[in-house]
């Protein structure tokens, strides 16, 4: 297996170029050769922060207009600041829990379960945002 | 060791690379604890320790479990009872969670600084040139503590000096005072000094407890006296280390950020078994994956080896009949291939094997350690490349991403650790990640 330099590297420092080529003992060359990219990848499109990324699985019931379901998988940044309206990740009672943030007209920490209540904190209660869903994953077979 | 040194200017400094105007040392509280923590909201201020490999002692304790009696290096079954009386949370170590994390940490660094050095899997030091112009030093740091929690959830320690064993000082005062909210600037001398007033010489990075010992013969008992001897006298009476040791102190850089003779001199790759080894055959497989790992550690850190050593040995706890033996080789040329301590090990082992015995721990260590020379390479033809072979280097990478690529030899399951309390791999594996309740 050889690559066959197509342009000097140094003439164009940006080139990409493909992991793996096909090998061509005899025969007409892909033409499709010279237009080969990366395949797409997911990290690129769901993670901007892989240090401050993590991904964990939400557990239970949910209201159907979230998009979250048990089982989905939830990619999380913790470089994101939370906002308003942004589905985060809080811990309550020593565990984790899926809430959507409200920060007007007062901050709470809205259900996203029709059997649980919404959270609003007195005012010397503290709560720990781990941190903001940016993605859900889940299958749809 | 030729090239692992940069000093030759006689005074153990070093003359050549400009200067650092400034040095970080960031590491992270209480690591493995702070690590087992982060998907454990539940554990809240709970004590928490850490077993060795194969649980055998604890190996990390946070302050918490260390403020109830947990001593790190105490074998576990001694202190099983404080334990269970505290609801101490104890965990086997997570090497997968702790890596993942500790590679977040360092790319937070990354993300402020223009260069640092890790130098364990807690700790990095950072060059802080030019950030003193755009902003205070402790309001950096302030900032980059808080980045490393906000990204990680992790607590760190940052201590800020002009030189290594000063940070090391700064990052001493962050620990022992927490009203520096863990983040110390010691650039100025007249805080340096200050702290160094109250800072036990042992203390000092590089200053273990027989060193320790001898200085307070020479009526050297704190940190600050020992700035205050004569750099010459400290190299007369103890090592080229301890003079520059003592002008770290002063303020002038002798250990680079990246030290290259900081290089492990020696590699070690041991484990004891969960269960006694007796049939030759498993011993085998077992030390062929300890070859193989310390063979890895080797390339990742850009060295070569050229004394391997193999030993085996039975359990000096119990009451089996007992034996230990050790057996060390000299490569023709140093090297860093799998292959080349590979093709030794089964004589090696055969030379030491006596069989009938209760085998509890087998290990493999590497020695004479330098760094890798690519052209080195080139002074042999033929197929046995010496070192750097680039196939080894496509084995690491893909071992890395998950896949097993084993060499011929090298044991399946065999050799397997007792990890009774491992957490999961929250962030390596799918089927291990953490749950959130939708609530």
């Amino acid at each position: 297996m050889k690559a066959i330099p197509v342009v000097d590297p140094k003439d164009c420092p940006k080139a990409l170029v493909p992991l793996f080529r096909d090998t061509v003992a005899a025969g007409f060359p892909s033409p499709a050769e010279d237009y080969i990219e990366r395949q797409l990848d997911f990290n690129e499109l769901m993670i901007s922060n892989p240090a401050a990324t993590f991904v964990l699985r939400a557990e239970g019931l949910s209201m159907i207009e979230s998009g979250i379901s048990d089982g989905s998988y939830l990619v999380v940044d913790r470089s994101h600041t939370a906002q308003h309206r942004n589905i985060v990740i809080a811990a309550l009672d020593g565990e984790y829990v899926v809430k959507q943030l409200q920060t007007t007209p007062g901050f709470a920490l809205k259900s996203m379960n029709g059997e649980y209540a919404d959270v609003i904190p007195t005012s010397e209660q503290e709560i720990e945002i781990f941190g903001v869903v940016t993605w859900v994953v889940r299958p749809m077979v | 060791m030729k090239d692992a040194t940069a000093f030759n200017d006689g005074t153990g400094c070093e003359v050549n690379k400009p200067q650092l105007s400034c040095i970080a040392l960031v590491d992270i509280d209480s690591a493995y604890a702070s690590m087992e923590r982060v998907f454990r909201p539940d554990l809240g201020d709970r004590g928490i320790a850490i077993l060795s490999n194969n649980d055998g002692a604890v190996v990390a304790a946070n302050k918490a479990a260390k403020a109830l009696g947990i001593r790190t290096g105490t074998p576990h079954f001694k202190v099983k009872d404080i334990i269970e009386k505290h609801r101490i949370a104890l965990f086997s170590s997570n090497y997968a969670l702790y890596g993942d994390l500790s590679n977040r940490v360092m790319m937070a660094i990354e993300s402020m600084v223009p260069a640092y050095c890790q130098y364990s899997i807690d700790e990095a030091f950072l060059d802080l040139s030019g950030i003193e112009r755009v902003e205070p030093l402790e309001l950096f740091g302030r900032r980059l503590k808080q980045r490393i929690w906000d990204w990680t959830r992790l607590p760190v320690k940052v201590g800020i000096a002009p030189t290594k064993t000063l940070a090391k000082v700064a990052s001493y005062g962050a620990k022992k005072y927490p009203a520096t909210g863990n983040v110390v600037d010691l650039s100025q001398r007249d805080r340096q000094r200050k702290l160094m007033a109250l800072m036990d010489v042992g203390e000092i990075w590089g200053v273990g407890s027989r060193l320790r010992w001898q200085l307070n013969e020479l009526n050297v008992h704190t940190a600050l006296d020992l700035a205050d001897q004569r750099p010459k006298d400290m190299r007369r009476y103890f090592s080229v280390n301890m003079e520059r040791t003592v002008r770290e102190l002063n303020g002038e850089q002798c250990f680079p950020l990246d030290d290259s003779s900081a290089q492990k001199q020696q590699i070690v790759v041991s484990r004891s078994f969960g269960e006694r080894v007796t049939e030759f055959d498993e011993m085998f497989g077992a030390v062929t994956n300890y070859t193989v790992r310390a063979a890895e550690k080797l390339r990742s850190q850009g060295g070569t080896a050229q004394l391997f050593t193999l030993f085996i040995r039975t359990s000096p706890f119990s009451a089996d009949p007992q034996y230990s033996k050790s057996v060390t080789t000299r490569l023709p040329w140093p090297t860093d291939d799998t292959r080349a301590f590979l093709a030794r090990a089964r004589t090696l082992l055969e030379s030491i094997w006596r069989p009938g015995y209760r085998y509890a721990k087998a290990g493999v260590m590497l020695g004479e350690i330098a760094p890798l020379k690519q052209n080195q390479a080139d002074l042999f033809q033929g197929d046995e490349r010496p070192a750097g072979n680039p196939l080894l280097g496509l084995i690491d990478r893909m071992n890395k991403k998950g896949l097993d690529i084993r060499f011929a030899a090298q044991a399946g399951p065999a050799g397997k650790m007792k990890q009774a309390r491992l957490s999961p791999h929250y962030t390596t594996r799918f089927s291990d990640v953490p749950i959130a309740k939708i609530k």
